[in-house]
């Protein structure tokens, strides 16, 4: 891979201490995001998605326990850093995020406009006018009209406010966004209105993306990667031409015919069983009770295979790539 | 204006019976009043303007539309917790306007009614034995046993099974798809002849919609029931519905079977919808989607003539905007709102006369 690569991410774990015991919400996740790519997180919900991202920029919620691993930001190991020049040099400024349900988290008493400025006065020591000026020409940018500025989030439609919310995220101009369900609770026609946002900002800005969503179908429209998370584990990364069309994991194939399509006419199925519990997780390969290719040698831990690229985790493709 | 008096005369001269229909909508309108300082009157919001609706037993109509389009509205007036202020709701020949509770009462317990977001539609401090048994107290059945064998049968049906390990579970200890089985396992415990669904499906996990939905239809076969859908998503449709009627602020503008709507889509905001509906393909990464500009109008001050005109690429100007588009009949129970499609035959001219020219049409 010649190709810059902006994240790395090794080994990646983040569990929370509960009264039942250890969560692991995310328990050893690997994987490489390049410039100016986009790579989508799918899985079912409780797979560990949200935590995922949680844990890459470091918002911590206060039943933490074991977070450990690397997370390298360009060359910057971003785990080393102490909480303060964390949050000076890499949060908001080099990597942010648009949570989920976007269209809630903005402040409801504060002017929209003073809530997309306010980055760029924390982190760059604007002044007001400058910050206002940025934030003016932001709005422009993601499709909101200019006299907005001063409108208060309820007086602004869902699709409006998700849109302030990724100005928000754009603001400092930083080299990787998170996206958590960036399109879940609006409407079809809002919804494409936004990926062509997001589209636009990924060709114009050559900003990364790491997008967590379980609609497979909209994902397509800004995957050039896509990773698929189970039990806290990333099972698969492929490019999305493979995963679209034939993706390895049996859990991948899986999720690929649960989703309903308009044109082409193929009954869906639906995946039996549930996740497992994240307080227990089994042993071996997580998915191998709902697996219909399991096999004995599922109880042991799955090597990744690797396919110039893509790997996935899966004994059934032993022998069949290069181990990693 | 035709008189009432007349239009029964019509009626009878044609002889329509209303019983073979379990729900028959006629030109029906819910308006919600706005206040200014809470009394003075400051216009309506008009939620359904409108609308025909017939629905046999055994047959899936599917609403689709984007959410402020009167969807919602449209549904809870079948369910009479809206009282419409035109037009006319029957059930099983029964018109339901203006009925008393009591009358009301008997309606309601022949539809059922799944909501949207299960876990806010239970209460949380019943179990699921509870949950199911309050709407059999309600209906009179005084025998305890009798009452825990439909609930043991129903949730049979539900696939929730074994049943003794549910009965006493709470709705938070239930996963999401269980909360819909639940839910829907109270609708159909009554035995309805009607089910309205409200996005039943749309606060669940993907892999879980295909399984609710795929029960949805298995009771629904099996009950031979009337089933309302409604929902914003387009690819679930077609796997639960025989028609879909796709309503844009407080219209329906198109109507059609299935495979029609998608096939032979004829309305530009159908056009719109569909092309805005993905399916999993890595070749969308390249290509930015179609969307019409704007968004939907105000109910309060819908534009006038057809109500997507100003978004509408096609747009006859003079006509588009002028004219509320007469209802056309493209064959095969395809109708579709739109004056793009005029010279096939009238199915609905709205009660405006027509004259040579079209009489102007008041809103």
């Amino acid at each position: 891979m010649t190709e810059e690569k902006v994240l790395r991410i090794q080994d990646l774990k983040l569990h929370f201490i509960t009264t039942r015991g250890n969560v692991q919400a995310v328990d050893g996740v690997n994987f490489d995001l390049e410039a100016n790519k986009a790579v989508v997180v799918v899985g079912e919900s409780g797979c560990g998605k949200t935590s995922l991202a949680k844990a890459v920029l470091r918002l911590l919620p206060k039943n933490a326990g074991e977070y450990s691993g690397k997370v390298y930001l360009k060359d910057i190991e971003t785990m080393a850093l102490l909480d303060e020049e964390y949050r000076k040099q890499i949060r908001w400024v080099r990597m942010s995020m648009v949570p989920q349900a976007a269209m809630n988290s903005l402040n409801p008493v504060l002017r929209v406009g003073d809530q997309v400025a306010e980055p760029v006065i924390e982190h760059f020591n604007a002044n007001k006018e400058e910050a206002f000026h940025q934030a003016a020409k932001m709005f422009q940018n993601v499709g909101v009209p200019v006299d907005f500025l001063s409108r208060y989030p309820f007086e602004l439609s869902g699709g409006m406010r998700q849109r302030v919310a990724i100005a928000m995220a754009l603001i400092t101009k930083p080299d990787l966004i998170i996206l958590d369900e960036p399109t879940s609770a609006l409407d079809v026609l809002t919804q494409a209105n936004i990926f062509n946002l997001l589209k636009r900002t990924k060709n114009d800005h050559e900003t990364s993306f790491i997008l967590i969503t379980h609609d497979i179908s909209t994902s397509s429209e800004l995957a050039d990667m896509v990773a698929v998370m189970y039990a806290g584990q990333i099972v698969e990364v492929s490019n999305s031409k493979q995963f679209f069309s034939n993706p390895y994991h049996p859990y991948s194939k899986k999720l690929m015919t649960s989703v309903p399509r308009l044109r082409i006419k193929t009954e869906p199925d639906f995946i039996i069983g549930k996740p497992p519990s994240l307080l227990n997780p089994p042993t071996g390969c997580r998915f191998r009770d709902r697996c219909p290719n399991a096999f004995s040698k599922c109880e042991e831990e799955p090597p990744k295979i690797d396919f110039s690229g893509d790997w996935v985790k899966c004994w059934l493709y032993e022998g069949k790539g290069d181990i990693r | 204006m035709i008189e009432l008096t007349e239009k029964k005369q019509i009626e009878e001269s044609q002889n329509i019976d209303h019983k073979s229909f379990v729900l028959e909508i006629e030109d029906l309108e819910v308006y919600f009043e706005l206040k200014k300082f809470g009394f003075q009157h400051a216009g309506f919001v008009r939620a359904v303007d409108g609308v025909d609706l017939k629905l046999k037993r055994g047959e899936t109509i599917a609403i689709v539309g984007e959410s402020g389009c009167g969807k919602t509205s449209l549904m809870r007036t079948i369910l009479r917790l809206n009282k419409p202020t035109g037009g006319t709701v029957r059930f099983d020949g029964d018109v339901i306007n203006s009925m008393n509770s009591r009358e009301l009462k008997e309606i309601r317990r022949k539809i059922g009614y799944v909501q949207q977001d299960p876990y806010g539609a239970m209460a949380p401090f019943m179990d699921v034995q509870t949950i199911l048994e309050e709407p059999l107290k309600i209906n009179g059945i005084k025998d305890k046993n009798e009452r825990l064998s439909r609930i043991k049968k129903v949730m049979e049906e539900v696939k929730m099974t074994p049943v003794e390990d549910f009965l006493n579970k709470f709705p938070h200890q239930l996963s999401g798809g269980q909360q819909q089985r639940i839910v829907i396992a109270r609708a159909m415990i009554l035995n309805p002849n009607l089910l309205v669904a409200d996005e039943p499906v749309s606060m669940l996990d993907a892999s879980v919609r295909v399984e609710i939905l795929k029960l949805l239809r298995a009771l629904q076969e099996e009950h031979n029931l009337a089933v309302i859908y409604i929902t914003h998503d387009l690819a679930t449709v077609r796997y639960f519905s025989e028609y879909i009627y796709v309503m844009y602020a407080g219209q329906i503008i198109e109507k059609a079977g299935e495979h029609d709507l998608i096939n032979d889509t004829a309305h530009p905001y159908t056009h719109a919808l569909l092309a805005a509906t993905s399916d999993p393909d890595p070749k969308n990464v390249d290509e930015f989607q179609d969307v019409p500009p704007g968004e939907p109008p105000s109910l309060v001050n819908p534009p006038a003539g057809c109500r997507f005109h100003p978004r509408c690429e096609q747009m006859i100007s003079g006509k588009c905007d002028v004219y509320r588009p007469f209802e056309f009949d493209l064959g095969d129970q395809h109708l579709v709102s739109c004056w793009l499609f005029e010279g096939n035959p009238v199915a609905d001219d709205h009660g405006v006369v027509l004259d040579g020219e079209i009489a102007e049409n008041k809103l």
